[in-house]
């Protein structure tokens, strides 16, 4: 709570939020500032777009948060009104004790017909306010660390590899480290000039659609053998393509793995499966509302008026695709919350019930 | 005053599919301007409690105080927290705006509230023996509600709900009626009970020992000047809801008539049940748009601030469709509920007077 780091005693706090009630502290101060909260925010300190098809922010926390290089953070923006959230690597170097508030360093790639990636390209701008929570990952990498690395970067995966590059090199790092980096065209590729600048850091670039880099094409056991032979520790990040074929050639190779969110809604009904999470249960979509399929398997989730009016059978969708029967409305991203009485499956989804 | 509807199921599913694409439209229009628009009455909510609370402790400027906590706590029950609850703003994904969790300046408790309010009372708007709120379990509203010597003192529970209406709403789900019935005991609402014991006694410290005891020598100015907020805020917005269901005119219906209702027969039972007020932009607002009643029930969970803009349509549909548009100025309205409480607390010439039927009499 706020509250609890800015105020002294139990009882001053208790009374502070006595005071304050029902809605708490936060919800008053947050308004005069919306840094002060203990919700985890950040202000967007400066932009940069340095290729046509990244934009780069740094980011003041208004708590400390220390991510390990390779971690994610959850940051959300709103846009036109709708709150969004994105998983992003950040690739400032980790800070351990992050006192002072240092500046997260975040490069967001543009995906075709991506809301919040097009939005952040078209509008980041200082003094703008993002939702952070997290950090969160298992893609760090292992202490003491392996002499030889290779790390292999798809895209927008060069951000984690970055973090870990950066980190070494604050750390003195004086074992052996190889980037390959996959991008479409060497203008596409983000970090280059501060890559080349790393004395020990060897660096390929790969270049899959255009001219010009290192290497051409898809990655094969020659781009890893020329990256660097008999490497310690393989990381990969990079689009789940890239992250099989590397683990063809390196089995125990760390990976993490992205994938844009579903934007094709088919027009027709689909099948697929819910499965019901905190339930354990998996049951074949037949087309019907989520609560009476819900209710067909056994389970009975809170509802009400069960017609899309009193909100009372509202649950959070952790994946998939509905669609609100009453209103047309689509819901695509992971944890939204929707009303079951009204919403049908398009497709795989996941339900908190 | 009974209606004739002479609607056929035919004629009620397109109305109900007239109806049904405003709301599409409107869920399509959403957007920025609706979000920034209620965080700007949240953030003049709270400025307004801030320096209401800060003034109550400068006794010379008690008027203005009462007068600043007064608007404050109308705003967050009205505008801000019975429209929040409804999950108008669910959309957003903002946790400050989630239905789900929003709790409000008031002794009832919010899951309480949308128990018996978004679910209930919404579902079963009007029908007469579901619909709790005809009558709050402790008035008679409706001439459809068999008459007993107790309702003689209508008027005198009526000017005590009023007053006391904070109070009146937290205990709405506690059924009193029903225990006094005997077809529940209060040990079947212990959790009920417990829950609004908690909120009502955080209210109350915070309102008449906290705030009080911080301005020291001035305690009594804050303390009168909180009661007397509290007390207007339950003068007006008893007067508003009142006017939102019980004006004369407005319709009442039997379970029976409501089984299996379509969506265009429920549509027709939400307008024939409510009543508007009429009113300028600022009138609007400090009505929480409970001024578009009959909006507001045939789509409780879209922004109230469309109501105004979408009214224009609703009406000429109810003109179209040969149905009744309850609306009228705020005294006007007021002045026949109260003739009803009178009226209602001496029994009914005659046999009671027949429910509209949403059906039609004729093919």
């Amino acid at each position: 709570m706020f509250t609890e780091t800015s105020v002294g005693s139990p009882v001053r706090r208790r009374l502070l939020g006595l005071l304050a009630g029902p809605h708490g502290v936060d919800r008053y101060t947050e308004l005069v500032d919306p840094m002060w909260t203990s919700e985890v925010r950040a202000t967007v300190v400066r932009v940069c777009r340095s290729t046509p098809r990244s934009v780069t922010l740094w980011l003041r926390p208004n708590h400390p948060i220390a991510p390990l290089a390779g971690q994610y953070l959850t940051v959300s923006v709103e846009i036109d009104g709708r709150r969004h959230t994105r998983c992003y690597s950040p690739a400032s170097r980790h800070r351990p004790d992050a006192e002072g508030l240092p500046l997260i360093e975040l490069t967001v790639a543009r995906h075709d017909g991506g809301v919040v990636s097009e939005y952040l390209y078209r509008a980041a701008r200082a003094g703008m306010t993002l939702g952070l929570s997290g950090p969160a990952g298992d893609f760090v990498l292992p202490i003491p660390r392996p002499r030889r690395l290779l790390l292999i970067a798809g895209g927008s995966g060069i951000t984690p590899v970055m973090a870990m590059v950066r980190t070494l090199q604050q750390e003195r790092y004086d074992g052996r480290v190889a980037v390959l980096h996959y991008v479409r065209s060497l203008d596409d590729a983000c970090y280059r000039e501060q890559l080349a600048t790393l004395p020990q850091v060897s660096v390929l670039h790969a270049c899959t659609r255009g001219p010009g880099g290192d290497l051409q094409g898809h990655v094969d056991g020659g781009h890893l053998a020329a990256a660097m032979a008999d490497p310690d520790a393989v990381y990969v990040c990079g689009p789940p393509a890239l992250v099989e074929a590397v683990r063809r050639h390196y089995p125990d190779a760390v990976a993490e793995s992205f994938a844009p969110a579903p934007l094709v809604i088919p027009g027709t009904p689909v099948g697929g499966r819910i499965t019901f999470g905190r339930s354990r249960i998996d049951v074949d979509n037949d087309g019907r509302a989520l609560l009476d399929q819900a209710d067909s398997a056994g389970l009975t989730p809170a509802s009400g008026c069960r017609m899309g009016i009193c909100h009372t059978c509202t649950r959070r969708k952790v994946h998939g695709v509905v669609r609100n029967v009453t209103t047309g409305a689509i819901s695509t991203g992971d944890d939204e919350a929707v009303q079951i009485c009204v919403s049908v499956p398009v497709g795989d989804v996941e339900i908190d019930l | 005053m009974t209606h004739t509807i002479t609607l056929t199921p035919a004629q009620l599913e397109e109305f109900g599919r007239e109806l049904d694409a405003i709301k599409e439209e409107v869920v399509a229009d959403l957007g920025q301007d609706d979000v920034d628009y209620i965080r700007r009455i949240v953030k003049a909510q709270r400025a307004m409690e801030v320096a209401g609370r800060a003034l109550l402790m400068v006794p010379p400027a008690w008027p203005v105080g009462t007068a600043l906590l007064s608007v404050s706590k109308i705003l967050d029950n009205m505008e801000i927290g019975h429209n929040i609850m409804h999950g108008q703003y669910e959309w957003t994904g903002d946790p400050a705006l989630s239905g789900q969790t929003f709790e409000w300046d008031t002794a009832c408790p919010g899951d309480q509230w949308r128990h018996s309010h978004n679910f209930t009372h919404h579902t079963f708007t009007n029908i007469v023996g579901m619909d709790r709120d005809i009558g709050y379990g402790i008035l008679r509203m409706s001439e459809d509600q068999r008459w007993h010597p107790y309702y003689l003192g209508n008027p005198v529970y009526a000017f005590l709900l009023m007053v006391l209406f904070q109070y009146g709403v937290a205990l709405h789900e506690l059924e009193t009626d029903r225990i006094r019935t005997g077809q529940i005991s209060l040990a079947d609402k212990r959790e009920v009970l417990e829950a609004i014991w908690r909120k009502t006694r955080r209210q109350v410290l915070r309102d008449y020992v906290a705030f009080p005891a911080l301005a020291g020598p001035f305690a009594p100015f804050v303390f009168t000047g909180t009661m007397t907020a509290n007390l207007v805020r339950n003068i007006w917005s008893y007067a508003i809801i009142f006017c939102g269901h019980f004006p004369e005119g407005v319709q009442e219906f039997s379970i029976e008539q409501t089984r299996n209702e379509t969506r265009g027969q429920w549509y027709y039972r939400q307008i024939l049940g409510s009543a508007n007020l009429t009113g300028g932009r600022l009138f609007h607002i400090m009505s929480g748009n409970l001024s578009h009643q009959i909006e507001h029930h045939l789509f409780p969970d879209i922004p109230a601030r469309r109501y105004a803009e979408i009214a224009p349509r609703v009406r000429e549909i109810c003109e179209r469709y040969g149905l009744p548009y309850n609306a009228g100025p705020l005294p006007t309205q007021f002045a026949s509920v109260v003739r009803k409480i009178v009226r209602l607390a001496l029994p009914s010439r005659g046999s009671a007077k027949p429910v509209a039927a949403p059906q039609s009499l004729a093919a």
